[in-house]
């Protein structure tokens, strides 16, 4: 039998930081009591008639420049129909063959579309599943209802459940970053499902699909895809065949199971709905979500990588855009200092510092200016202080501010310059060391540490590495 | 008293302005003359129970104005005909009720309806059917047949009703008042209860064409609640045409076979005659596709029904049965229970006609149809000014003479729903009486003009000349006198 490749397309949807619901004037909320943002309109009272939010079309048309849609001139809210408590109306309005972002791209993955809707009410099933089945009673909290949501389908182009994972936090960082959303997963501001298949490598046809839900965490979503995957491949592998449902995830168990059928046998009868005109926006909306972009991660990581920037470092920092302005600023003052390097400072020795120190926030919000880091990377590539010094000069620059030079002098880190001075104590730490000179002597290359580690411990970190290593050797 | 009910509600508002008639006096005299309903048109009445004054107006100086109970007021009862809303009164107030109580006119009472205005005969409301004043025995039209009615009968000065296919139109004709459905859009649609809402629109029942206008005037206009209101441009003046000269109007020629009554035939012809009279030119113009309307409408509508009536769940206002079971059995319960069979019909109808697999065949069909309908009256329009046709293809019949017969029933509709499927204005001016094809005493024949989109200031001069012409003075005998 052949490999069995991954075919993963996700479903997002991004509830929007509108401060008002899609379609009438009551405020959004998270956490208050239930049912105290409602009015007649979002409770579905006789003659009630929808209004669309315009904050919340302008933060759809930045979503669809952010992820390179085509924008659609004149896009059409259509009726879905259901019967259920959450649903007043018993239809949601959504955007069904026109929608007002069509196809895009985010990174290397293809964006089906991306549309405008309202969000259900919030039903609380009581009983201890807190699911329907086996619920002894149901209650209906109206706040989320109508809440404006962007649904953003993918095409099938992802090939795994770590990349999807890692995409989706991709996407996550973008929207955040466009500031049209809170985008908590907890919360359920942000609620990935995803459509998983598997197919034999090579072949350009779909298999039969499984949507997963309820994966409130970016590691459920990669657990619950994985579990799914190798699901599907067993049941291929035993000769089986995969039925097209809807799997629920269970986050304490890491369980999918299926829901009822009956729940999902729906024929949602939409037709435009008549309460509504065409949404066409203006130009003035268009070039506003054009112009209102900040450089997003997906360009900056090009733009890092282009400066010599691994990749993960690169995405280390786009997905921190403080931080990434606080690089850049070293890299400003940093002449002769290869970007890579400050990068890697920044991601690396300095995060490790604030944590050390338990400093709060990031980078730029410490005590270390960008001037000063740059110069203490100057340091040390210039071989005036090691980088075990380097390390112990950060530390206190996150305490105290200031230059690292001062320090450097008043610790007498500065990197032992004489010579002679070095030999001697290279010496010595031979002498003491005999075994490990031994072993050396035998081929056993790793033994050299043990002598390196003397004179680093008799020079206070002060002596460059490469050069005790050269000395040791000519000594051998 | 009575001398006070004889002034036509613009007459009223001129002496209130002036100062010579107290308004408090002249809502007085016709909350008596509403309370003597006999006619089953009004549902609740302000000022005749515990609730008086519960719709509360500052500064009168317009006509007490009788309502639709289709549209919301807040506090006040409002059923639209239904036995699902019995008991429920709204948290808020339509915004064409608002615009007439900020114009300084107080509100008589909520009137008798078909149910959710599904009907061409008043006799699907779940509170029973509403009298004609001018024959007990007969239907006063629908749905808006309680408007009718009490503005026929002497129970209100004017009215406000809704006309989806016909639901203002003919129930005027049939009581022979004047009835305009304006343009889709002219007036909001905000807190008026959905039927039809590509088609749903308010409009004035009245005894003249200028109270028509004084009416619209006040109701018409852009409502940021209705994403699909977009007013008149310019407003709406009072009509003084006295003549038609240089006005083109046409007569459908699809409409001129032998499938209506011949007393309204004779008094429609009668009324093109007077036309020409007053300088108008009648011509021929053609809208194939306008015999189609009737099957276009029926899909249209039902479907959009079956999207807005499902918010009727006993969840949360309304009627509750079944509420000891499961949803699924309350939803089943409260909504048997609580519709009727014309409205459980159309649900159904709708229901399929949006179906995965029909729709195309259906609703989409449906639609190309009205597209087409459009165009044939956009087509008209290039060469006449007006199309005119009978309002309803005959006077009122009898109380329960086609309550099994929903097909006779809805062709009632056959002249007027062209118009509302073409969103343009059309209006329904009293032309003469007939009598009814079994026989009987002689009873009023509505004449309809329809003018292009936004063209009511025109329609109504046009109209008001017309009506001059005509002269048109029976009043009912049979309403409380």
């Amino acid at each position: 039998m052949p490999e069995m490749e991954a075919v993963i397309g996700l479903e997002i949807h991004v509830q929007l930081a509108t401060r008002t619901k899609m379609f009438c004037g009551c405020e959004l909320s998270f956490g208050d009591e239930p049912n105290v943002h409602t009015c007649p309109v979002c409770l579905a009272h006789p003659g009630v008639l929808p209004v669309p939010n315009e904050q919340a079309i302008r933060y759809a048309l930045q979503i669809g420049a952010a992820l390179n849609c085509e924008i659609a001139p004149r896009s059409i809210f259509h009726r879905k129909n259901y019967f259920y408590p959450d649903s007043p109306k018993a239809y949601q309005i959504s955007q069904y063959d026109i929608p007002i972002c069509g196809a895009g791209r985010l990174g290397d993955i293809r964006i089906h579309r991306a549309h405008l809707e309202e969000d259900a009410a919030k039903m609380i099933h009581v009983g201890e599943s807190g699911r329907i089945h086996g619920s002894g009673a149901s209650l209906v909290d109206f706040n989320r209802g109508g809440t404006p949501l962007v649904e953003i389908v993918t095409e099938p182009d992802l090939r795994g459940a770590a990349e999807a994972a890692e995409w989706a936090r991709l996407l996550r960082e973008t929207v955040r970053q466009l500031g049209v959303s809170d985008v908590n997963m907890e919360e359920g501001s942000l609620r990935v499902d995803a459509n998983v298949s598997v197919r034999p490598a090579g072949s350009a046809e779909l298999g039969t699909k499984t949507e997963l839900k309820n994966m409130n965490s970016f590691r459920f979503l990669q657990r619950g895809i994985e579990a799914e995957l190798t699901r599907q491949r067993e049941v291929i592998e035993a000769g089986g065949r995969i039925e097209q449902e809807t799997l629920h995830f269970d986050p304490r168990t890491g369980d999918l199971t299926p829901l009822r059928s009956k729940e999902e046998a729906h024929d949602y009868r939409y037709f435009p709905e008549p309460d509504l005109v065409p949404l066409a926006p203006s130009e003035e909306m268009l070039r506003e979500a054009r112009e209102s972009l900040p450089e997003l991660p997906v360009a900056r990581i090009a733009r890092y990588e282009e400066m010599g920037v691994p990749g993960d470092v690169a995405l280390t920092l786009a997905t921190d855009p403080r931080t990434a302005g606080y690089f850049e600023d070293a890299v400003g003052v940093a002449e002769g200092i290869e970007p890579r390097v400050l990068a890697n400072w920044v991601t690396g020795e300095l995060a490790a510092a604030l944590r050390q120190e338990d400093v709060e926030g990031g980078a730029a919000d410490s005590r270390v200016t960008p001037a000063a880091l740059a110069t203490l990377v100057r340091m040390v590539q210039e071989k005036k202080i090691s980088h075990g010094s380097g390390k112990a000069v950060l530390a206190a620059l996150v305490v105290e501010g200031g230059d690292p030079e001062p320090i450097v002098e008043r610790e007498g880190l500065a990197q032992m310059s004489d010579s002679g001075e070095l030999e001697a104590i290279v010496e010595k730490a031979m002498a003491d060391n005999a075994d490990a000179v031994a072993r050396i002597r035998e081929g056993n290359e790793k033994a050299i540490g043990a002598v390196v580690g003397a004179v680093m411990r008799e020079t206070k970190g002060r002596a460059d590495g490469g050069e005790v290593n050269r000395l040791i050797r000519e000594r051998l | 008293m009575t001398d006070l009910l004889q002034l036509t509600a613009l007459e009223a508002h001129e002496a209130m302005v002036a100062g010579g008639l107290s308004a408090e006096e002249y809502t007085a005299a016709w909350r008596d003359a509403a309370a003597g309903d006999g006619l089953n048109a009004y549902l609740w009445q302000d000022g005749s129970s515990e609730e008086a004054g519960a719709i509360a107006v500052e500064d009168a100086r317009l006509a007490p104005v009788a309502v639709k109970d289709i549209f919301c007021t807040e506090g006040v009862p409002t059923t639209a005909g239904s036995k699902i809303l019995e008991g429920y009164r709204p948290p808020y107030t339509a915004t064409a009720v608002r615009k007439l109580l900020e114009a300084g006119a107080p509100i008589l009472g909520k009137t008798n309806m078909d149910e959710f205005a599904m009907g061409s005969s008043n006799e699907n409301s779940a509170y029973g059917p509403v009298l004609n004043p001018w024959d007990r025995g007969r239907v006063p039209g629908g749905s808006s047949g309680g408007s009718a009615a009490v503005v026929a009968g002497g129970l209100a000065p004017w009215a406000i009703g809704t006309d989806t296919g016909g639901s203002i139109r003919q129930p005027a004709a049939f009581c022979g008042i004047v009835g305009l459905k304006p343009t889709y859009g002219a007036i909001s649609r905000y807190g008026m209860i959905a039927f039809a809402s590509s088609l749903d629109q308010c409009g004035p029942l009245t005894r003249t064409v200028s109270d028509a206008a004084l009416l619209l005037g006040i109701l018409q206009g852009q409502d940021p609640c209705d994403s699909t209101s977009v007013g008149i441009e310019g407003g709406i003046s009072l009509p003084t045409q006295e003549d038609l000269s240089g006005l083109r109007f046409g007569v459908p020629a699809e409409l001129r076979g032998d499938d209506y009554d011949s007393g309204v035939r004779a008094v429609f012809e009668q009324a093109l005659r007077k036309i020409a009279d007053l300088g108008g030119e009648i011509a021929e113009v053609s809208l194939p596709s306008s015999e189609h309307g009737i099957s276009a409408y029926y899909v249209i509508a039902p479907a959009e029904a079956s999207s807005n009536l499902a918010r009727y769940d006993g969840v949360r206002y309304g009627m509750r049965a079944g509420g000891d079971g499961d949803l699924v059995e309350m939803y089943e319960t409260t909504r048997s229970e609580g519709f009727g069979a014309e409205v459980k019909r159309r649900i159904m109808l709708g229901t399929y006609a949006l179906s995965s697999g029909y729709y195309e065949a259906y609703y989409g069909q449906a639609q190309k149809v009205r597209t087409r309908i459009a165009e044939d009256f956009g087509g008209a329009f290039a060469s006449v000014d007006f199309v005119v046709t009978p309002t309803a293809p005959s006077v009122a019949f009898e109380l329960g003479e086609k309550t099994d017969d929903p097909l006779a029933m809805y062709l009632n509709d056959f002249f007027t729903v062209p118009m509302s499927l073409a969103g343009i204005p059309a209006i329904s001016i009293p032309a003469g009486l007939a009598e009814p094809e079994g026989g009987g005493p002689r009873l009023p024949v509505g004449f309809q003009i329809a003018g292009p989109a936004f063209s009511e200031q025109k329609l109504l001069d046009a109209a008001h000349a017309l009506e001059r012409g005509i002269g048109f003075d029976a009043r009912p005998g049979g309403a409380d006198a």
